[in-house]
């Protein structure tokens, strides 16, 4: 089996979360608009939770921008350049941006793309909650960022 | 006081407790509690999972059609076994009694997407460190990148298995997440020529990867037969689907189930009445639900569904080199494996081997490609649909009214099945491993081996970056915390 078909577009933003569990929605949101802006050469996945498969998601991008809402974040989100750690849970549940790196590694041989954590702080995330008005406006402040990011001239 | 040993200690309140808990802010999650007395000897073991009832009110007052797409966001990791189950109780609510070929096959497609890709997960990224390598061996190798390091192909195919399964899934389903393949009545897309052959192009080479799995864990058993054959196993009675033939059927079927002997408990019930065959009983120290078989009653009718119970208990499996590995796995050690708690993995990767058989089959049955897509027929006010999920039996239960709203929803998750089990594994552990000794890491990771060997669901269909870490505490009889280890995650 081919760990790769075609030529993937350079960044790939990999956006997480159950849009009906409240705050955590704030990740399928912000990838919502991102393909709503159709920017050249940025692909947009949005996903439950993270897996070891989408280490092959990563294969031939330049950049990577993991789109997560956290609760400890701080306020109103965080941006941190993140590295491989093979760190993996006692369920099969889901795993962190970090360990999909090391598996990246893993399966594959040439150097992993440069990628980030854009983790916006969420309050709430019970199902069938809609998002906090906390959120909302951490989610607009992570919007911005995420734009200056993929595109510096991009409309603040 | 229970009649189950170690359930309940006769005086907790002059123990030790040990909590073993993985602290989420999700509402789904596990926790183990050991209470120990001043010789360290178990005196009450407890697995408590935190039920998500919050499910029914969910769905309760939605229109019945967006039901299979809603229910995919109650759980992140089988997303497609909530979609089929919920199609299947909503095709009698439109009267659909029996699908098309084309509906059929492709649902079944789906759904062996979806047993391939996440026993894949478990075996090769979250129990193979653990088998490879010993249950308390060092922590710092005891993961998969351990596993890459000494054994990088296996760690390779594991991905690449996960990989296909999600591919069959986005063909069958639409898409990776949130598919819409299967509506009540049948399926809203057939596979294309295209899509059948780049799926069957990798299908032989994923056949071949799950028999070295199955050859894997054999030998795992042959090296380390005496704790394979030990560790946590128990007598349990068993409840699964059968095809009306007696073959495994992990899509369709009647219930079946026996006591530990094998003796027939009942065969073939129509599951369109499960609530006559299964009650659950609450306990007060539990949030999760205790099933049981009426005709048993709650004291012995407990029951384990599974990858275990449904390679054991069908007649054959109707794929040759599947059934060849489950007689295989019947007759080693005679019959001992097949009854062990670790033989969970081998059954596992035994139905990885028949779903990939399965994918083949219907790769190359030109009724995957049709047109004849939807069934309807007389509009019923309730629906009940049962699969065969990849951690065992799941119950989809709904009563539609005259609006084509939801009024009543009611659902049995695998988990909660073995919520039983789970208990009686822990405590098995809890009294050869434990008992008398000085808590370690590596011990309590005994304890962790166990309830993995069922991969229990923890509802956790969000995840959010903070929180899933593993808290160990050690607490005196005073509820003091004496000393902790957290295990954490980013």
């Amino acid at each position: 089996m081919s760990v790769s078909g075609g030529t993937p577009a350079p960044v790939l933003v990999l956006a997480v979360g159950n849009p009906s569990r409240g705050d955590d929605a704030i990740g399928p949101e912000l990838a919502a608009r991102l393909e709503a802006a159709a920017l050249p050469g940025v692909e947009v996945i949005t996903e439950f939770q993270l897996q070891v498969e989408n280490a092959l998601d990563l294969v031939g991008r330049e950049r990577v921008i993991f789109v997560d809402a956290g609760l400890d974040t701080p306020v109103p989100f965080e941006l941190r350049r993140i590295e491989a750690v093979p760190e993996f849970l006692h369920t099969s549940h889901a795993i962190s941006p970090e360990a999909v790196l090391a598996t990246f590694a893993r399966v594959q041989d040439g150097d992993a793309p440069e990628c980030w954590v854009l983790c916006v702080r969420g309050e709430s995330f019970e199902l069938g909650e809609p998002l906090s008005g906390a959120a909302a406006a951490h989610l607009e402040a992570a919007w911005t960022a995420l734009g200056r990011l993929l595109r510096p001239e991009f409309p603040a | 006081m229970s009649n189950f040993p170690l359930e309940t200690a006769a005086h907790p309140e002059q123990l030790r407790r040990v909590v073993i808990e993985p602290v989420s802010r999700v509402e789904g999650h596990g926790k183990v509690t050991l209470l120990m007395d001043e010789d360290d000897h178990v005196q009450q073991a407890r697995l408590h999972i935190v039920e998500f009832r919050a499910f029914e009110k969910f769905i309760q007052g939605r229109p019945y059609w967006e039901v299979p797409v809603m229910v995919q966001r109650l759980c992140g990791i089988c997303p497609v076994s909530h979609h089929l189950a919920a199609c299947k109780a909503l095709d009698q609510v439109v009267g659909a009694t029996q699908l098309t070929p084309t509906a059929e096959k492709l649902r079944r497609l789906m759904h062996y997407g979806q047993i391939l890709q996440s026993h894949a997960l478990h075996f090769f990224h979250l129990s193979s460190p653990d088998l490879l390598f010993g249950f308390d061996s060092d922590l710092a190798k005891r993961n998969i990148v351990g596993v890459a390091a000494e054994y990088p192909e296996i760690a390779r195919q594991g991905v690449l298995l996960r990989k296909y399964g999600q591919e069959v899934i986005r063909h069958t389903a639409g898409k990776r997440i949130h598919g819409t393949g299967a509506v009540p009545g049948g399926v809203n897309k057939s596979l294309t020529a295209a899509e059948r052959d780049e799926l069957q192009k990798d299908v032989y080479q994923m056949i071949a990867w799950s028999r070295e799995a199955v050859r894997l864990v054999k030998r795992l058993f042959e090296q380390d037969l005496e704790n394979y054959r030990s560790f946590g196993t128990f007598e349990a009675r068993t409840l699964s689907l059968v095809r009306a033939d007696g073959a495994m059927d992990l899509y369709h079927g009647g219930l079946r189930a026996q006591h530990a002997d094998g003796r027939t408990i009942f065969d073939h019930v129509d599951y369109d009445h499960y609530w006559d065959q299964i009650s659950e009983e609450v306990k007060a120290w539990s949030y999760m639900k205790f099933p049981y078989l009426r005709v048993l009653g709650h004291e012995d009718g407990w029951y384990r569904v599974g990858p275990l119970t449904r390679v054991t208990r069908c007649d054959f499996i109707p794929t040759p080199l599947a059934d060849r590995e489950r007689r295989e796995f019947m007759a080693f050690d005679e019959g001992r494996a097949a009854k062990s708690t670790l033989g969970f993995h081998w059954a596992r990767m035994i139905e990885i081997l028949h779903s990939a058989e399965a994918i083949k089959d219907l790769l190359h049955d030109d009724d995957l490609l049709g047109s004849d897509l939807m069934a309807g027929g007389e509009r019923q006010a309730r629906g009940v649909g049962v699969i065969e999920a990849p951690r065992g039996t799941l119950i989809h239960h709904y009563r539609v009214d005259e609006n084509d709203q939801v009024a009543r929803a009611n659902l049995i998750v695998s988990t909660t099945h073995n919520n039983h089990a789970m208990n009686i594994a822990i405590r098995e552990v809890a009294k050869k491993y434990l008992d008398g000794r000085k808590l370690t890491e590596g011990l309590l990771n005994h304890i962790e081996v166990a309830v993995r060997a069922f991969d229990p669901c923890l509802s956790c269909a969000t995840h959010a970056i903070g929180k899933m870490p593993l808290e160990v505490q050690l607490v005196d009889a005073e509820g003091a915390v004496i000393d902790s280890l957290v295990r954490n995650s980013r």
